[in-house]
Order: structure tokens, then C-alpha cells, then sequence
């Protein structure tokens, strides 16, 4: 649905967007993390066709978005970063000018906004003027008239921002179940929100895509993914630790925690040995008498991968 | 009785054709999204109370200094260009700005441009749409003017034509002033600035036309090195030479088409502003 190929965006000297290529799916929903700054927002916005690209190619549902703008651009819901709204209209007739605008056909008009406001949880302010909408209902109403001529293809700028935790786990359940039938793209800085709706993530750091796969698998790419988090007792603490270092399947130990006779360790695997580790360790407890409290395979986290393949804005 | 009667057919007459080719312009001729845009600007104008305060304003003046310091009543003379007309653009200078200063800059404040702008139209049929919908704020102001049409009946014996005709090119002055105003609009996200820019420019474009300028350009000539072009060109674009010829009843196909394509160019530079600020 959306074809994104060697895309570049230039800001005079600065470079927002630094040759990126990717494609999402009817049925995906696409995450876009990554640092504040990072090209999120500008790719977006070329992507809808609000800014045109520096060099690259894009198109949604066949339709190259310079050359067949109107035709892409029919195809798109988008709700820009800090939903924007008329202040000077109500929720209901915003949604009904963004109908008409979307080329929702008039008879249908009606049955649209309601089902957006219904699909949005605006029913108390449907009447009321927008410039008096609290944060949470702004975004919603943003949110509405993205999807109100049920488009093929959804492009949302922080959708869950300002949102307080029942909204934004709403949106997310909403972003998860209309990306059965649409092609989604979202960015965020929130990480839980990939893992709970996304099926694929993107992290753009410095206008370049620096990892590209499902949840799962960039969580393995963290560093810790795969390694053991132990707490045990029975032996001296050095003990213990000389015990764990001398075992073959072992690279490394760090102690987290220790204590006269008891300690929490992150035991890392070798390579390719990390099935075999928890064995390992069983036997000592056989073998050496160590009391076994606590052991887990941890799943490696996605801040942590992120923290360690994101540069912050510090350095530079 | 007779001759109010008399009155309202020449006036209203060309009033209600001149509001009914400009409905079915919008129904028949233009884009639903044209219409959908104009609406929801005439709309926001009128909801807000720049509109009434625009008309309000331009009305207490217009009618005062026709009055009190335009000598209406003791001139003798039964004709309004001298008294009303010919003061009318200086009005519009501030005016139409005030009306148009929002176009293009509160899109850009409150970022519904990055709305607007993502919708399946063309960048003009927005453009247009909002134009159209700020030059209705300036056809009412037009249209409330008409006591004074009464009045100047009631005392005297005037040609309506003439009059008519006034009111035509004070239109069309106010139309440019408000392309102007557009154009400007695009370049920011501050109203005030806008404003302020727009009523230096329009000021320029209607002072162009002057006849100390034209006879500056022609002592001059080629003097100068950077003020002779400068004035050469506000003199070629200046507004009132086309403005008195109109406005004294000369129906010029000349003066119209400069009107008609002075307009135009600024809706065409507004479009082309607001592509290369998102470049």
C-alpha cells in the first residue's frame, strides 16, 4: 500500500531525512521510533504529501504522491503532529467539513460522523466548539477525522500523545484493530506502545533507518537478550561467581548484587550456548550444593535497544 | 414613493444579478471542495466578530467623512465620486487587509494548514474558496453603503449610472487590496504582521498610480539608478488611474481586465508562496 524508495529530505545545509526506503502492507500496522528530531514527523509529512521530498520516490495504493497527488492523497487519513483543529467550530461541524473535504459522499456524510464519533468517544462534545476541548478531546477529534472516510492507508503523528493511560490504551486497541484491514504507520517515543500495536517497528535515528523488524525480533537485538538473571545463595558470594565463570557456556558474569552468602547476577551466555546455560547452572546447584532462588531468561527490552543504537542529542 | 421605487430597481437589480452569477459560479462552475471551503470561511467570518467590526468600522467612516468633511451636502452637486468615491479606496487600504490579514497566516498558526493541505484538492481551490469568502465580507460593506445612495437621490437628481459604476470600482480596488493581502498572508504565521505589510503594500500600489509619480518617472528617466525602476514599475501597477476612469462611469474593457489579472497574479503568487515555504 505505501512504497517509500531512497526518500531524502534537505532543509537547506541540514539533512532531515537521509535516503530511507520501506513498505507497509494492507493488514500492518508500521511503528516509527525513534528520538525526538530524528525525521520521524518529516518523513510523515512527505509520505502525505504535505512536504514534497528532496530526492526519492513515494507511493500509496499505486499512486505516486507528486504525480498523482489527488488520487494518493484520497487514499490517506492523517492526523498531524499536535492536532491541529478550527478553533473556531464545533467538533461535529469540523468532522462534517473534513467529510466533504475528503469527498465523502453527501448522503453519507452523516452516518460518517457519527460512526467517527461514536469510534472516537466524542459523544459529550459533539456540540461543543473546539477551543474549549480539553487536550484528550482535542486529540480525539484529530484522530476522527483521520478515519472518517475510512481510508486505505492511516498515517498518525503521535497518535497517543496528551492522552491519560485509559485513553492512550483505547487508541492503541482502536490503532490495532483497524490495522487488520489498513496499512498503518505510526511514530511514538512510548516503546510499550510498539510492542502492543505494531506488527512491524522502524528506529530512525538522524534521518536513517537503523533497525527494521517485528517487536520480537529487535527485542532480541538488545544486548541482554538471551542472558540469565540469577539470584542464589548457598555459597560464599566469590564462590559463586568463580563457580559461574569457570562453566564453558559462560562469557561473562556481572554481579547486580551481593551479600555474605547470597548473590544477583546477570550471567551472559556465549555464543550459541545460551540454550544450554540454565542447565549448567542446575548442575551446579547438584554439584556444588548452590541454592538456586531465582532464575530467568530475560527477553531483552526495546529501551534498552533503543538506548543503545539512538545517540542522544548531546553528542554530536 | 415612485422614485424609491425607481431607485431599488437600478440598484438591487444589478446587486441580486451580481450575487446570483457569483452563486452559480459556486454551485455550477467551481469544485464541491471550492464551495466546501468558502462556506466554511463566510462561516468563521461571521462567527467571529472581525467581520462586524471590518463593516461596522468602514461604514462609521466612509459615511462620516462623506459627510462631514467630504462636503456632500454643501457642494450642490447631485454626483458622489468628488464627496464619496474617490476617498473610498483610502478606507480599503486598511480595510481590506483587516479582512484578509487571517487568510493564509491563522492557517499557519493553528497548523491546519498541514490539514488543509494533505486533502485530496488542488492548493487553489483553497486559495480561491477563502478569497472568495473574505471579498463577501467586502461586498457587504458595499452593499450596507447604500443610504447614501438615498440620500443623495432623495436631495438631487443623479445619474445611477455613474454611481453604479462607482461602486464597481471601488469593488474591484478592494478586491486587488485583499489579493494583495493574501499573497502576504502566506509568507506568515502572525496576523498583526501580515497586516501591517499588507497596508504598506497596498498603499504603494494605490499612491502608484499618482500624478506626482507619473511626472517623477517622466523627469527622471533613467536617473537614479535603482529608485527610477522602482518607481516606474509602482507607476505601472499603480491603481488609480484605472480606479477614477471606472468610478467616473467609464466602462473600460482596459481597466477591468487590469483588475481581473491583477488578481489573478496575486492568487497565482499566493499558491506558489505557499508551495516553496514547504520546499
Amino acid at each position: 500500500m505505501i512504497e517509500v524508495k531512497n526518500l531524502s529530505k534537505h532543509f537547506g545545509e541540514k539533512v532531515a531525512v537521509d535516503n530511507i526506503s520501506f513498505t507497509v502492507e494492507k493488514g500492518e500496522v508500521l511503528g516509527f521510533l525513534g528520538p525526538n528530531g530524528a525525521g520521524k514527523s518529516t518523513t510523515m509529512r512527505m509520505v502525505t504529501g504535505y512536504l514534497p521530498p528532496s530526492a526519492g520516490d513515494i507511493s500509496v495504493g499505486g499512486a505516486d504522491i507528486l504525480d498523482e497527488e489527488i488520487a494518493a492523497k484520497s487514499k490517506i487519513g492523517y492526523l498531524p503532529e499536535n492536532a491541529p483543529l478550527y478553533s473556531d467550530m464545533t467538533v461535529e461541524d469540523f468532522l462534517r467539513f473534513c467529510a466533504e473535504m475528503r469527498r465523502v459522499p453527501t448522503d453519507q456524510i452523516e452516518d460518517a460522523v457519527n460512526k467517527a464519533i461514536d469510534t472516537c468517544f466524542l459523544q459529550r462534545v459533539r456540540h461543543q466548539s473546539v477551543d474549549t476541548l480539553s487536550k484528550g478531546f482535542r486529540h480525539r477529534t484529530c484522530l476522527a477525522q483521520s478515519i472518517i472516510h475510512d481510508p486505505e492507508v492511516l498515517i498518525l503523528d503521535e497518535p497517543t500523545d496528551g492522552l491519560d493511560p485509559n485513553q492512550k490504551h483505547e487508541v492503541r486497541n482502536l490503532i490495532k484493530r483497524m490495522g487488520e484491514t489498513k496499512a498503518i504507520i505510526f511514530s511514538t517515543h512510548i516503546l510499550e506502545e510498539v510492542e502492543a500495536s505494531c506488527s512491524r517497528a522502524i528506529i530512525i535515528d538522524r534521518g536513517k533507518i537503523i533497525a527494521d523488524g517485528t517487536p520480537d525480533q529487535l527485542k532480541k537485538k538488545a544486548r541482554n537478550a538471551g542472558a540469565i538473571f540469577l539470584r542464589a545463595g548457598g555459597l560464599a558470594s566469590t564462590g559463586i561467581r568463580q563457580e559461574l565463570e569457570k562453566l564453558p557456556e559462560v562469557q561473562s558474569v556481572n554481579v547486580l548484587e551481593s551479600g555474605d552468602n547470597s548473590i544477583v547476577a546477570r550471567v551472559i551466555p556465549n555464543k550459541g550456548k545460551d540454550k544450554e546455560l540454565p542447565e549448567a547452572i542446575f548442575q551446579l546447584a547438584v554439584t556444588k550444593g548452590l541454592k538456586v532462588h531465582e532464575l530467568r531468561v530475560e527477553e531483552g527490552r526495546l529501551d534498552e535497544l533503543f538506548r543503545e543504537i539512538t545517540r542522544p542529542d548531546t553528542e554530536d | 414613493m415612485e422614485a424609491t421605487i425607481a431607485l431599488l430597481l437600478n440598484f438591487a437589480i444589478p446587486t441580486v444579478i451580481v450575487a446570483a452569477i457569483f452563486i452559480a459560479l459556486l454551485l455550477f462552475v467551481l469544485p464541491r471542495e471550492v464551495r466546501t471551503i468558502f462556506k466554511r470561511e463566510v462561516k468563521s467570518y461571521f462567527n467571529s466578530p472581525i467581520a462586524y467590526v471590518c463593516v461596522f468600522i468602514f461604514l462609521v467612516i466612509s459615511n462620516g467623512i462623506t459627510f462631514w468633511f467630504g462636503g456632500l451636502l454643501e457642494s450642490g452637486e447631485a454626483s458622489l465620486y468628488i464627496s464619496y468615491f474617490q476617498y473610498l479606496p483610502w478606507y480599503f487600504v486598511v480595510v481590506a487587509p483587516a479582512v484578509g490579514m487571517r487568510l493564509w497566516s491563522e492557517e499557519q498558526r493553528l497548523g491546519t494548514m498541514e490539514l488543509m493541505l494533505t486533502m485530496p484538492i488542488a492548493p487553489w481551490h483553497a486559495i480561491v474558496g477563502k478569497y472568495l469568502a473574505a471579498s463577501v465580507v467586502i461586498f457587504a460593506m458595499l452593499v450596507l453603503s447604500f443610504p447614501i445612495v438615498w440620500v443623495i437621490n432623495y436631495l438631487g437628481n443623479p445619474d445611477n449610472g455613474v454611481i453604479m459604476a462607482g461602486f464597481v470600482a471601488s469593488f474591484l480596488t478592494a478586491l486587488c487590496f485583499l489579493a494583495v493581502t493574501s499573497v502576504v498572508s502566506a509568507f506568515t504565521r502572525s496576523q498583526i504582521v501580515a497586516l501591517l505589510i499588507s497596508i504598506g503594500l497596498c498603499l504603494l500600489l494605490w499612491l502608484g498610480g499618482l500624478q506626482p509619480v507619473s511626472q517623477a518617472v517622466a523627469s527622471l528617466k533613467g536617473g537614479w539608478l535603482f529608485v527610477w525602476p522602482f518607481l516606474k514599475f509602482i507607476n505601472i501597477i499603480g491603481i488609480i488611474p484605472h480606479f477614477s476612469e471606472l468610478a467616473k462611469g467609464v466602462l473600460g474593457l482596459r481597466d477591468i481586465i487590469f483588475f481581473l489579472s491583477f488578481i489573478a497574479f496575486c492568487l497565482f503568487s499566493t499558491a506558489v508562496v505557499l508551495r516553496v515555504k514547504r520546499a
